[in-house]
């Protein structure tokens, strides 16, 4: 039996390659300076997604929220096998936290209807909340299983999955609709498809054609960059190639409970840790030593 | 997160100093089938078709990088099973994962059409992705590296056949095998004696045994045997298509030195139901000749892949282990071998690719030729006599550069692999390190798909009879405006008139001295050839430049000792074998 999935996917700074104009002098993110990337659970996630998709059919439709830009895990999502893009991009969603950003993606799940499956990545790396998969799920109204390992099997309207809790993995059993977050250690993610890459390559969403238009007529007035927008992107619908974008109107959102207005996080306080030596100590080559040590390492929660 | 395209800065130079575009141009037709292509994924035009091969080639190098080198060791080690009893292979579970990767990729329908689910690539960006392949795992090439299978059944078979299978090879569903060789008809595949034989319907039933067959477990085989048991040579032997089924049967799987991962298969056929492909006794001197001679340059790729693997680890070790208070690139003794390796790599890899360049012209000529031949065609008569010239002339390039890139290819990566061991001393001598496996994965090269023996017969006749004229002869005209440059094009042009001096001097010795002498003057052909090959490098690059000149004072040492040797003409490995040879040994 065919299983509907959607995959929320967020484009993030890429941590992993910080350059010395990562931080702004008020440190904040300085998000321009840095690569994007695709944030690496949730395209463990999309695995995830695909993978059943192959076993059981049926579809799998890409969720971002971001700024035009996101286009490129969107584009990435059609390249290793998405069935369907959905950029959801408004100004007045910026600065939402995961309060926000989880009621944002809730209503466009709503709106996107039919579904037996929502997956997420378990966390993104810019935030490390974790929160916006479970948070969705609460605003759903749907059932949540975190730390996926392993979808065992899908039969009917269940799931059974295998979780990873830590120091063990608990099996469970959950009924459709609901909602997955995934580890990274869950699968590997297939490499994108060369010929759906040669097929989708100029796929876009509008506000990239607009961006786009801005800047090959940089003397137009409004009206006429307006023209030229509809035209490409019409062109785009026309041969399956654009990326469907919409706004928070589009979703029927609140607006109160949207960006800076629906979000009660404060940060109270930035501690930079560093990490220093403080002297030694010396352990016996002996059983005896060794086994203190692992004692006292258990002792002081830096290992188990 | 290693990307075997993006972190090779020779692969990415030569991606841009080639004229993609001109190839793209003829492969997809002026771009004509971007309108209403059923397909959907047909390039616009020259960037768009180079942007794709760009993608294509960062996808596959991922995918070398990330899932395929890492497999590497554990499928050395384990290599593949034998099920005797049921007479199947089961591949080692990492080589499936291997094959499920690029299949994901749209890898295995590299170069077929876009009808049947193929990326319609050039033959160029097929050698560049199995060259990378390799690098990762050379003996999973042999299965990447096969597709040439698919290229012959589209070149030879009929319609219903090329529907059928086709996709399946693009879909990733099934691999193929070439079945040629036998117990006793290795190189001399004339000899071969498997039987083909019609039922009074007219089937085709196939019977006998195949050995040392690569991925002779694989579901599509192209099998060589005789139709005609009255011709006893190579008019007799016609090509077939069996299917895997209970009719054939995996008798042994060899234990090999290297390429472990590699199933090679020894197979009996047991009335094997079998379709014809294209015409009766065509099967060794049209169909396999084709075959091999695009396997050939899979060769040479597998053989720059693998030798730069060797290299990267030499040149990682050469910097980092500390003798003698510094690192020991800096003794004289290592810098030399090291830069030795990464010259004779660079210009191996000049060659390759020219090579599968002159492929793809030589593909796409014969393509527009067949489709006149067909009716479909647009040229005009002068247009049509100028192509069949063209033909003529670039099949005679062809059989020149194709022998000459898988000889020196492979015999460079024996050397590479081999000195890399030498780098790394004791610690390369042992399986903590690679470098001992891609020697061992090296060693093959030299000797399937034909050994360097066969290949310096072919290429000697492209030297001695107008090939290396008319191809170095073109390179000749060209003006650097740079002294450098300029000045050792004047040195090459004079090493071709040692060449030729030497080949006239072969000649009025009598054919077998052609033998005899060929490896020398290929040897010093090659020089030639790829020092002109460098000197249009450097004519855009600085260090190339620099890479040109140590290559070309180098080699022109040793062209010069070479044809020294051959005005000698000592012929004592002929007349004086017996004595020089000594006695058989006596089995004790």
């Amino acid at each position: 039996m065919p299983y509907d999935s959607i995959v929320c996917v967020k484009q993030v700074p890429d941590t992993a390659n910080i350059t010395a104009e990562a931080m702004k002098e008020d440190g904040t993110v300085n998000r321009g300076a840095l690569p994007t990337v695709f944030n690496p659970e949730d395209l463990h996630a999309l695995e995830a997604a695909l993978a059943l998709r192959d076993e059981y059919g049926g579809t799998v439709t890409v969720l971002s929220m971001g700024p035009p830009k996101a286009g490129d895990v969107l584009r990435d999502s059609l390249f290793r096998g998405a069935d369907r893009a959905i950029l959801l991009t408004d100004r007045r969603a910026a600065a939402s936290d995961t309060l926000a950003t989880s009621y944002i993606l809730a209503q466009a799940i709503k709106t996107i209807g039919r579904y037996d499956l929502v997956f997420c990545g378990r966390q993104a790396i810019d935030g490390d909340t974790a929160q916006v998969g479970p948070q969705c799920a609460e605003k759903l109204g749907i059932p949540q299983i975190t730390y996926l390992q392993e979808v065992i099997g899908v039969h009917d309207r269940s799931i059974r999955v295998r979780r990873n809790i830590g120091r063990g993995w608990e099996i469970v059993d959950g009924r459709l609709p609901l909602l997955i977050t995934v580890l990274d250690s869950a699968n590997r993610p297939r490499p994108q498809g060369a010929r759906r890459v040669m097929r989708m390559k100029r796929a876009k969403v509008p506000a990239e054609v607009a961006a786009e238009v801005k800047a090959a007529m940089p003397n137009a007035t409004d009206e006429q960059r307006a023209a030229e927008t509809d035209r490409r992107v019409a062109a785009l619908r026309q041969s399956g190639l654009l990326i469907e974008q919409w706004d928070l109107d589009r979703i029927g959102a609140d607006l109160q409970r949207c960006g800076l207005a629906g979000s009660p996080t404060k940060v109270h306080r930035i501690q930079a840790i560093v990490l220093t030596k403080e002297g030694y100590t010396e352990i016996a080559p002996t059983e005896a030593g060794v086994g203190q040590m692992i004692h006292e390492l258990v002792v002081d929660r830096t290992w188990g | 997160m290693a990307n075997y395209f993006l972190d090779n800065d020779d692969i990415q130079f030569l991606f841009k100093h080639i004229d993609l575009g001109e190839l793209a141009r003829l492969q997809e037709d002026g771009f004509v089938h971007a309108n209403g292509d059923p397909n959907g994924y047909a390039p616009h035009d020259a960037a768009d078709a180079v942007d794709n091969y760009r993608r294509v080639l960062e996808i596959i190098g991922e995918v070398a990088g990330d899932v395929v080198a890492p497999n590497a060791e554990q499928v050395d080690r384990d290599g593949n099973t034998h099920n005797s009893d049921e007479g199947t292979v089961t591949l080692h579970p990492l080589v499936q994962e291997n094959l499920k990767r690029l299949t994901q990729a749209d890898m295995m329908g590299f170069t077929l059409p876009r009808r049947y689910g193929g990326l319609n690539c050039p033959c160029l960006v097929y050698t560049m992705a199995t060259e990378m392949i390799s690098r990762a795992d050379t003996s999973l090439m042999n299965m990447f590296g096969l597709q040439g299978i698919a290229e012959t059944i589209y070149a030879f078979a009929n319609d219903e056949i090329k529907d059928e299978v086709l996709p399946k090879f693009a879909r990733g569903e099934v691999t193929g095998a070439m079945v040629l060789t036998e117990p006793d008809a290795g190189s001399d595949l004339q000899a071969v004696r498997l039987r083909a034989f019609q039922d009074e319907q007219g089937n085709w039933y196939l019977n006998g045994v195949k050995r040392f067959i690569t991925n002779g477990c694989g579901e599509i085989l192209l099998v060589l045997a005789r139709s005609e048991p009255e011709i006893a040579d190579g008019r007799g032997l016609s090509l077939f298509l069996a299917e895997r089924s209970e009719r054939v049967k995996v008798r042994h799987l060899e234990s090999k030195l290297g390429i472990h991962g590699s199933p090679t298969c020894e197979l009996v056929f047991d009335n094997t139901p079998c379709r014809l492909i294209g015409e009766r006794q065509r099967g060794l001197i049209t169909y396999v000749m084709a075959l091999m001679n695009g396997a050939r340059v899979g060769i040479a790729a597998q053989s720059l892949g693998v030798a730069e693997a060797a290299y990267r680890l030499a040149r990682t070790y050469a910097r980092t282990r500390q003798q003698f208070g510094g690192p020991i690139e800096r003794l004289p003794a290592v810098a030399e071998m090291v830069t030795d390796m990464k010259i004779d790599i660079e210009v191996g890899r000049a060659l390759c690719y020219e090579t599968a360049r002159v492929c793809d012209l030589e593909n796409n000529n014969l393509r527009i030729l067949e489709m006149q031949s067909r009716g479909q065609g647009s040229l005009d008569k002068d247009e049509e006599k100028r192509r069949k010239q063209l033909s003529r002339s670039l099949k005679r390039m062809n059989g020149m550069l194709t022998p000459m890139s898988k000889y020196y290819c492979s015999e460079m990566c024996n050397r590479v692999a081999y000195d890399a061991i030498q780098v790394l001393g004791g610690s390369g001598y042992i399986k903590d390190y690679a470098a001992e496996r891609h020697a061992r994965d090296a060693r093959i090269t030299t000797i399937y798909e034909g050994t360097s023996q066969l290949q310096v017969v072919a290429a000697v006749r492209g030297v001695a009879s107008g090939s290396l004229d008319a191809w170095a002869g073109e390179h000749e005209k060209r003006v650097y405006g740079d002294p450098l440059l300029d000045g050792l094009k004047q040195k090459l042009i004079e090493a071709r008139q040692q060449i030729n001096e030497a080949v006239q001097f072969v000649k009025s010795k009598g054919p077998s001295q052609l033998d005899l002498f060929g490896r020398k003057l290929v040897d010093s052909a090659l020089t030639v050839i790829m020092g002109h090959l460098l000197l249009g490098q450097g004519a855009v690059d600085e260090r190339k430049k620099r890479v040109a000149r140590r290559f070309i004072e180098r080699d022109l040492a040793a062209l010069r000792m070479n044809c020294e040797r051959i005005h000698a003409a000592d012929t004592a490995p002929l007349d004086e074998y017996a004595l020089l040879a000594g006695p058989v040994p006596v089995a004790n």
